[in-house]
């Protein structure tokens, strides 16, 4: 009730002081970047890469994070309006994605696949956009909008719930045996841009992902839905107040967030094609990371959340791992997205852009 | 105007308002007095929508809004100054503004509005890129209440608009009310400050354990006993 009062009376920043836990995490924090310094002195120096090596491993990292980057913005932007992780959002992508790969193959039959690619390529993203979506304000509709006004811990649940019943969905009606992506021809071998050579794959899903981003940022900013969605998430009360309609705008920000992660579906099969119906379950939780390492509730920070993971478990395995002559360590990039969300969270607890958690709303 | 009749309220099972009446006629300014937890931002938020009457009728004009919520209320013609503000504090003044003029009949005289607001309220013209979270205490009341103007109400519901302000402050919202007033823009006003609420109001309410004990004229509630009692402190 007195919001505007606790921003009134600015937040006082306590004198730091000087406690066995303070002492105990600064030494954790230290000792943490030692050992990523220390790892990556030895890989580097170690000549194992070269710097095109290195370089591939990043832009790898920029085009896989740029995924997550998508769908990390449906688990923010959900959290921001009803402050719930919505469990079931790694399963909307895989919907996008699956839907992303009965178009393609459809297509990839016909000769539009092969002499208008670009016309192939927006049919399967529209597809794909178009059924995440429809999942995710469908789930909305009958799991989570009858349980407006409980505890937060039980759409929670319900999400994990609903997650697995779309999962088995999906499996009933495509059976659970994994589908390879069709190849486009024009989207084979390589290109040159800025004397950087990148997969050509790796540049459709890098500018598409980039063009929804900016897309989604100037539509929240901009526009006057987006400005609602923005109260809603502020404080959902006082927003009906000013005549928002809080369960529309709600529905909306599920629709975006679906159509968003139905993105990330069509372009994840360019870059690693080979689906099935338990797919969505780890590009979700690295969303999730993502989400989190960004500063949950804020849009830019899922932005960057999604592209800095993509980095650290492309780079950081060969990085920081391989100095240390650790066995298999490009196995363990699922380890080093983890570790990453760890250490950034004990340098900075909110993520990277997040502040508002401090003041959430009760 | 506005009708209320014997509404009763409840928070689950506590019952918090019982058979209370209210009027407030066209261009005129009505006070709620009484004292903290006497039931006064329970009436008027049963009056935004925000809470549901389990029994009583809200008539504002020949509309029955009983049953209206509260993101149509604005919509009817009601705005309201919450309790606290309120404000949206990540967002600019602008926007805090603009957010006021949501709805469709608002909207087309945005423009109009905004001047208007802005006259009323200097200061927020300046400030207008500013952080609506960053303002001092006053100004942020200013804002409220300029943001319950740019809905165009026929009727302004003020919970306790000094509430917390420096006394030069206060003052300045009291003109604010008047003018408003004088614009044509009925409004009721919850007050513990009865004093300077009943200064500006042509009738009040004395509201008690969630119950209406009184009303008349505001002179008249100026001198009795029982509100020189329960809220005057005198
Ligand atoms: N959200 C709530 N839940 C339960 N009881 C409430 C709630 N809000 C107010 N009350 C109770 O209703 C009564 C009236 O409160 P309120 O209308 O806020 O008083 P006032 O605005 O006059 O200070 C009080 O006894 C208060 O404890
Ligand atoms: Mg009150």
């Amino acid at each position: 009730m007195t919001e505007a009062a606790t921003v009134d009376a600015r937040p006082v920043r306590r004198a730091a002081r000087i406690t066995p836990v303070s002492i105990f995490l600064w030494a954790l924090r230290i000792a943490a970047l030692a050992i990523i310094l220390y790892g990556s002195y030895l890989s580097i120096s170690s000549g194992r890469l070269s710097a095109a090596q290195w370089r591939d491993l990043f832009v790898f990292g920029i085009s896989t994070g740029s995924v997550y980057a998508l769908i990390a913005l449906g688990y923010t932007m959900v959290y921001g309006v009803l402050r719930f992780i919505n469990f079931a959002h790694g399963e909307v992508f895989m919907v996008g994605a699956m839907m992303a790969f009965y178009v393609a193959n459809a297509l990839a039959t016909t000769t539009l696949w092969t002499s208008s690619p670009v016309v192939s390529l927006l049919i399967v993203l529209v597809a794909a956009m178009a059924t995440s979506t429809s999942v995710a304000v469908i789930v909305e509709r009958i799991a989570y909008r009858p349980l407006r006004g409980a505890p937060r811990l039980i759409p929670l649940i319900t999400s994990i719930g609903a997650s697995f019943t779309i999962q088995y969905l999906v499996r009933g009606l495509v059976g659970p045996s994994t589908k390879a992506f069709p190849r486009m021809e024009q989207l084979r071998g390589t290109t040159e841009i800025l004397g950087v050579v990148i997969l050509k794959s790796q540049v459709v899903v890098i500018v598409a992902a980039l063009v929804m981003m900016a897309g989604l940022y100037l539509f929240v900013e901009r526009t006057r839905t987006g400005k609602s969605m923005r109260a809603v998430s502020e404080d959902p009360e006082t927003a009906a107040l000013m005549g928002i309609d809080v369960d529309r705008t709600i529905v909306k920000v599920f629709a975006i967030g679906g159509a968003m992660a139905g993105v990330a579906g069509a372009l994840w099969g360019l870059v690693f094609p080979s689906l099935n119906f338990f797919s969505g379950f780890l590009p979700g939780i690295k969303a999730f990371t993502s989400a989190v390492l960004g500063g949950i509730g804020n849009i830019v920070g899922a932005m960057l959340g999604g592209v800095s993971l993509g980095i650290f478990e492309s780079v950081g395995p060969s990085l920081v791992l391989a100095g240390y002559e650790i066995p298999a360590f490009s196995q363990l990039k699922d380890v080093v997205a983890y570790a990453a969300l760890v250490l950034v969270l004990i340098f900075r607890p909110t993520g990277i852009l997040g502040e508002r958690l401090a003041q959430e709303r009760t | 105007m506005l009708q209320v009749t014997d509404l009763d309220v409840f928070y689950g099972d506590a019952q918090a308002l019982w058979g209370a009446s209210v009027t407030v006629g066209s261009g005129e300014v009505v006070s709620i007095v009484g004292s903290n937890g006497a039931g006064k931002s329970t009436l008027v938020n049963a009056i935004m929508g925000i809470l549901r009457p389990r029994r009583g009728r809200i008539v504002l004009d020949d509309q029955d809004v009983t049953e209206t919520p509260g993101h149509r209320m604005c919509r009817a013609g009601v705005a309201i100054v919450p309790e606290g503000r309120r404000l949206f504090p990540s967002m600019s003044v602008e926007d805090n503004l603009d957010l006021g003029a949501f709805n469709r009949v608002a909207r087309a005289h945005y423009e109009e509005s905004l001047q208007w607001v802005h006259t009323l309220f200097p200061r927020l013209a300046d400030r207008r890129s500013q952080l609506a979270g960053s303002l001092s205490g006053g100004e942020q009341q200013m804002l409220a209440i300029g943001r319950g103007l740019m809905a165009r109400p026929r009727l302004l519901l003020m919970d306790e608009p000094s509430l917390g302000l420096a006394p030069v402050v206060v003052d300045e919202v009291f003109d604010v009310i008047e003018t408003v007033r004088d614009e044509g823009v009925s409004v009721l006003l919850v007050e513990q400050n009865a004093q300077m609420a009943l200064d500006v109001s042509s009738r009040a309410y004395l509201l008690a354990e969630g119950r209406v004990v009184m009303d008349g004229t505001a002179e008249e509630l100026a001198k009795s006993r029982e509100v020189r009692d329960s809220v005057l402190g005198l």
